[in-house]
C-alpha cells in the first residue's frame, strides 16, 4: 500500500497543574498502517490519545488530518472527523444487543421518526460485521459475551462512524492468545481497507506481530520512531526506560531450605480446579505460570478461603489447618495480594496508615477497644522508609499514589500482620518498568528474609526471573513443577497447553 | 518511578496548625457558616427567634429525636448502607417501652434499657439480613420498616399509651439538670460525644470506615465483615431506642402512628452534614450541624409564619444546595472527578 499520510501531530504540549504531561511531541500515521505508541506508565501515552480524541485540549501544537489543520475540541468532533478511540475499559451497555450498541444514538427510525426500525438496525449491523469479517450475532446481548467479543463490538462501532483513524488502548490486556489472534486478523483486515490504527500496548512481543512502526515516548517527550522490522524488544525497552534492561535475567542461585511451610493436597472447586497439590518451602519464591483462565487466581482464592472448595487439605508447618474464610487464612499468616489492587486490596479513599494496619487493627487497640494512633502511624512510617514508598507523609490518601507505591502499601499491610506466606497475584500488573524492578528486588529480599512467596504471573520473563521453582497450570490442573534451571519459555508453554486441543 | 515522583499532596501544606485544620475540615467549616448565616437571617427578621426560650425549647428540643436517629444512621451510611427502619423502629421501641414500663410498673431507668435493647435487636436483625442473607440494605430495612410499623399498631391496639402513672417520665426530656438546658438536649449532646468517640477512636469506628471504603478488601484483610456489620446496625439501633425514650418523654405518651418519616429527616441531616451516601466518609459533628440546620430552618420559617407546605419546599431546596455545594467544593479540591 502506498503511504499516504492520514494524520500528523507536531509540537504538541500539554501541561497540568505542576506536571508537564506532554512536551513538544510529534507523531504521524499513514493510511493502512498500525503505528504503536509505547512508553512507561505516566510517559504521556494516554494524554496524547485523549488530546487526539478530543477529551483534553492541547496547549500548543498542530494537528493535521488528511492535509488540513484541525482542532479536535470535543469527543463528538473527533468522531465526526473520523477518529475513534477504543478504551481499555469498554464503554458498552451490557443490557443492549450488539446492534443496539453499535448504533446507539443513531438508531434507524420509521417514517414518523418516533418508532424504531428494528429490522433495519439488525440488517445494518449484520452488513457492517460481515464487511469486517466479525462473526457475531447482532441480536446477542453484549453483557453475555466475553470481553474479546465485546471488544469486537467496539471495533465495529468505531468503524460504523466511518472512522479513518482507530485508536486502541491496550486491546489485548484481557484476551487469551487465541482471542488475540482473532483480534489481529480483524486489525489486518482494517489495515487492508486503508484505515490507520494507533496501537497502545504494554505487551511488547505483540508489536513484532501487529505493528508497522513504533514510536517511543518517555517522560512526556518524543524519543524515536522506528520501523518494527528494524528494531528489537530490548532496544524498545531501553528507549522506554532510558537505560538497558536485561530481559533474560534469572535469580541468583541460592541455598534453599528444605522446610516445607505449606503443603496443599487435592484442592478442587466446583467450577475449575481439579486436584491441585503442591508444597511451598521456607524462603522460596514459587512461581505460578499458565495461560489466562488456567485457574491460578482461582487457586489462590480457594486457598485463602475467599471462594469455597469442594475438597482439599492444607498443612501449615506440618499441622493440618482448616481455612474457611479469609479470616482463617490471615490468622494462619497467609496474605493474598490480588491482581486487582484497587478492588480487592486497598481502601483508596483512606490514608496510608489506615491501609497498612488494615489486617492488624486488633494490634493497635487497647483492652477497651480504643485505637492507638501513635503506634499505628509509627509502624507505617517505618514501612514507608523500609519499602521506600514515595509519599510526603503517612497521611497521604492511597488513591494519590502511583501503582508501584500502592503495591508497596499492600505489601506493607501483610508485613505489618507478620504474614509468613505471601501470595502475589500479578505483582507488577499496571506498574511501569522502573518500579517493577523495585518490586522484584523487594520480593527477593522478602524471600531471603525467610518469607515464602507464591507468585502468580502471566509474564514469562517475570516468572523465569523471579521463581526458584515454577508451577504450571492448565485448565484447572497443575501440569508440572519445574526447577528454574530446567525451565525456559518453551518448556513452560508446553506444560501450560498440556490439556489444550 | 526512578526519575520522578508523581504523588500529589492533599495535606501537609504550609501554614499554622489552625489553618491546616480549617483546610482539612473545610466542608464542615462551610456547613457551620451556613448554619450561622441562616440563624442570623432569622434573628434579624424576628428578634424573638434568638431568645433563649426559642433556642432551647424551639430549636434544640426539636432536634433531639431526629438528631439521635441521625447520629445512629451516620454509622450505617459510612459503611455504604442505609437504614430505612429507624423511623418506625422508633415507634415500635416507644410502644414497647410504654407497654412494659407503664404496664408492669417498672422504674424510670428501665425504660432506657428496654428501649435500647429492642432498638439494638431490630438493628441486629437488619444487619443479619444484610450480612448473611445478602439482601441490599435498602430492601432489608424497608421490610423491617413495614414490619415495625405493623407491630407497633398491633401491640398498642392502635391507641396511644400514656405515661401518666410513671412519675417524672417527662423530665427525661423536659427537666433541667443543668441550668435551663432541657435534659433531652443534654442527652443528644452526650450521645453525640460518645458516638464521636466510638467512630473516631475505637476499633468499631475503624471497621465502619473500612467496610464503607472497600468491603471486599476489608474481608480479604481477614476482617469478619459480616459480624461487624451486624454490630454496626445494632449500634444504630441503640440510638433508635434512645430516641424512642426521648420522644415519649417529650410527648408524655407513646403514639403508635408517630415515627414514619423520621428516617428521611435523619438521612437529610446526615447528607447536609457532608457524609457521603457512597460510604467511607462522614463525621458525627457534620451530622449534628445538619440536624441543627434542619431544625433552625423549620423553626425560623414557622416564626415567620410561612405555611407548613412551603417549609417542606424550602427544606428540599436546602438539601439540593448543600449537597451540590459540597460536590462543587470536592471537585475543585480534586476529591472527586
Amino acid at each position: 500500500m502506498a503511504t499516504s499520510q492520514l494524520l500528523s501531530l507536531e509540537g504538541v504540549s500539554k501541561e497540568f497543574p505542576g506536571v508537564k504531561a506532554l512536551d513538544n511531541v510529534r507523531f504521524d500515521l499513514n493510511a493502512g498502517e498500525v503505528h504503536a505508541i509505547v512508553g512507561e506508565n505516566g510517559a504521556g501515552k494516554s494524554t496524547l490519545m485523549k488530546i487526539l480524541s478530543g477529551i483534553y485540549k492541547k496547549d500548543t501544537g498542530v494537528i493535521t488530518y488528511r492535509g488540513e489543520h484541525v482542532n479536535v475540541s470535543s469527543p463528538h468532533e473527533a468522531q465526526s472527523l473520523g477518529i475513534s478511540i477504543i478504551h481499555q475499559e469498554l464503554n458498552l451497555m451490557p443490557h443492549l444487543t450488539v446492534a443496539q450498541n453499535i448504533f446507539i444514538g443513531r438508531e434507524p427510525r420509521r417514517k414518523a421518526g418516533v418508532f424504531l426500525n428494528n429490522s433495519k438496525l439488525i440488517k445494518d449491523a449484520q452488513s457492517l460485521l460481515d464487511e469486517l469479517n466479525i462473526l457475531l450475532d447482532p441480536r446477542e446481548l453484549v453483557g453475555e459475551m466475553t470481553i474479546a467479543r465485546q471488544q469486537m463490538v467496539e471495533i465495529a462501532k468505531a468503524v460504523s462512524y466511518r472512522g479513518e483513524v482507530i485508536i486502541m488502548d491496550e486491546p489485548t490486556s484481557s484476551l487469551t492468545p487465541t482471542e488475540t489472534e482473532a483480534l489481529f486478523k480483524i486489525i489486518n483486515n482494517l489495515k487492508s481497507k486503508g484505515k490507520g490504527i494507533i496501537y497502545i500496548s504494554h505487551r511488547l512481543e505483540e508489536l513484532d506481530v501487529i505493528s508497522d512502526r513504533i514510536t517511543v515516548i518517555r517522560d512526556g517527550q518524543y524519543v524515536q520512531t522506528m520501523n518494527t522490522k528494524e528494531t528489537s524488544i530490548p532496544e524498545v525497552i531501553s528507549l522506554m526506560v532510558g537505560r538497558k534492561v536485561d530481559q533474560d535475567q534469572r535469580p541468583d542461585s541460592r541455598e534453599l531450605s528444605n522446610d516445607v511451610i505449606l503443603k496443599v493436597e487435592g484442592i478442587s472447586t466446583k467450577k475449575l480446579l481439579r486436584d491441585v497439590s503442591f508444597e511451598l518451602r521456607k524462603g522460596e519464591i514459587l512461581g505460578f505460570a499458565g495461560l489466562m483462565g488456567a485457574g491460578r487466581t482461582e487457586l489462590a482464592r480457594a486457598l485463602i478461603g475467599a471462594d469455597s472448595k469442594t475438597s482439599g487439605k492444607v498443612w501449615l508447618k506440618g499441622k493440618e489447618i482448616s481455612i474457611k474464610s479469609p479470616h482463617d487464612a490471615v490468622q494462619s499468616g497467609i496474605g493474598y495480594l490480588s491482581e486487582d489492587r484497587k478492588r480487592f486490596g486497598l481502601l483508596l479513599i483512606q490514608d496510608i496508615t489506615f491501609n497498612v494496619i488494615m489486617a492488624s487493627i486488633p494490634k493497635y487497640v487497647n483492652k477497651f477497644g480504643i485505637f492507638k494512633k501513635g503506634p499505628a502511624a509509627g509502624i507505617t512510617r517505618d514501612f514507608i522508609a523500609q519499602l521506600r514508598i514515595r509519599t510526603p507523609s503517612e497521611k497521604q490518601f492511597v488513591k494519590n499514589l502511583s501503582g508501584g507505591n500502592q503495591q508497596k502499601v499492600v505489601i506493607a499491610k501483610w508485613l505489618a500482620r507478620d504474614c509468613d506466606i505471601l501470595i502475589f497475584d500479578e505483582p507488577t500488573r499496571g506498574i511501569d518498568v522502573g518500579a517493577k524492578d523495585e518490586i522484584y528486588k523487594l520480593l527477593t529480599r522478602l524471600a531471603s528474609e525467610g518469607k515464602s512467596i507464591i507468585m502468580i504471573s502471566s509474564e514469562l520473563p517475570e516468572v523465569l526471573r523471579m521463581s526458584d521453582r515454577i508451577a504450571v497450570m492448565c485448565e484447572g490442573r497443575l501440569t508440572g513443577i519445574i526447577e528454574n534451571k530446567d525451565a525456559d519459555q518453551n518448556v513452560i508453554m508446553q506444560y501450560a497447553t498440556k490439556f489444550r486441543d | 518511578m526512578s526519575t520522578k515522583v508523581k504523588d500529589t499532596t492533599g495535606e501537609e501544606q504550609s501554614g499554622s496548625k489552625f489553618m491546616n485544620l480549617v483546610r482539612r475540615e473545610i466542608g464542615q467549616v462551610f456547613a457551620i457558616a451556613g448554619l450561622v448565616i441562616i440563624f442570623a437571617f432569622f434573628s434579624i427578621m424576628k428578634p424573638v427567634f434568638y431568645s433563649w426560650a426559642n433556642v432551647s425549647n424551639g430549636i434544640l428540643m426539636s432536634t433531639t429525636v431526629t438528631g439521635l436517629l441521625a447520629i445512629g444512621i451516620t454509622f450505617v451510611i459510612i459503611t455504604g448502607g442505609i437504614d430505612l427502619s429507624i423511623g418506625t423502629g422508633t415507634t415500635l421501641c416507644a410502644i414497647l417501652v410504654a407497654h412494659y414500663v407503664v404496664g408492669w410498673h417498672l422504674p424510670l431507668w428501665s425504660g432506657f434499657i428496654i428501649g435500647m435493647t429492642f432498638g439494638a435487636l431490630i438493628g441486629a436483625l437488619n444487619g443479619a439480613m444484610i450480612a448473611y442473607l445478602k439482601l441490599p440494605p435498602f430492601i432489608a430495612t424497608l421490610a423491617t420498616m413495614k414490619a415495625a410499623q405493623g407491630l407497633a399498631l398491633i401491640i398498642s391496639h392502635l391507641a396511644p399509651i400514656r405515661f401518666d402513672t410513671v412519675k417524672g417520665w417527662e423530665s427525661i426530656a423536659q427537666g433541667n439538670l443543668i441550668g435551663s438546658l432541657p435534659n433531652g438536649v443534654l442527652i443528644l449532646f452526650g450521645a453525640a460525644i460518645i458516638a464521636w468517640f466510638v467512630l473516631n477512636r475505637t476499633v468499631v469506628g475503624r471497621y465502619t470506615f473500612a467496610i464503607g471504603s472497600n468491603g471486599e478488601a476489608t474481608k480479604l484483610s481477614g476482617v469478619k465483615v459480616e459480624r461487624w456489620l451486624i454490630l454496626i446496625y445494632a449500634l444504630c439501633g441503640l440510638f433508635v431506642g434512645l430516641a424512642a425514650v426521648v420522644l415519649t418523654a417529650r410527648l408524655g405518651a407513646a403514639e403508635p402512628d408517630l415515627g414514619l418519616g423520621y428516617e428521611l429527616e435523619a438521612i437529610a441531616a446526615v447528607i447536609i452534614g457532608g457524609t457521603s451516601l457512597l460510604g467511607g466518609k462522614g463525621t458525627i459533628s457534620g451530622t449534628i450541624i445538619g440536624a441543627l440546620i434542619m431544625a433552625v430552618l423549620t423553626n425560623g420559617l414557622r416564626i415567620l409564619q410561612v405555611q407548613q407546605e412551603w417549609q417542606y419546599v424550602v427544606v428540599g431546596i436546602v438539601i439540593v444546595i448543600a449537597v451540590f455545594g459540597d460536590n462543587v467544593r470536592r471537585r475543585r479540591a480534586g476529591e472527586i472527578s
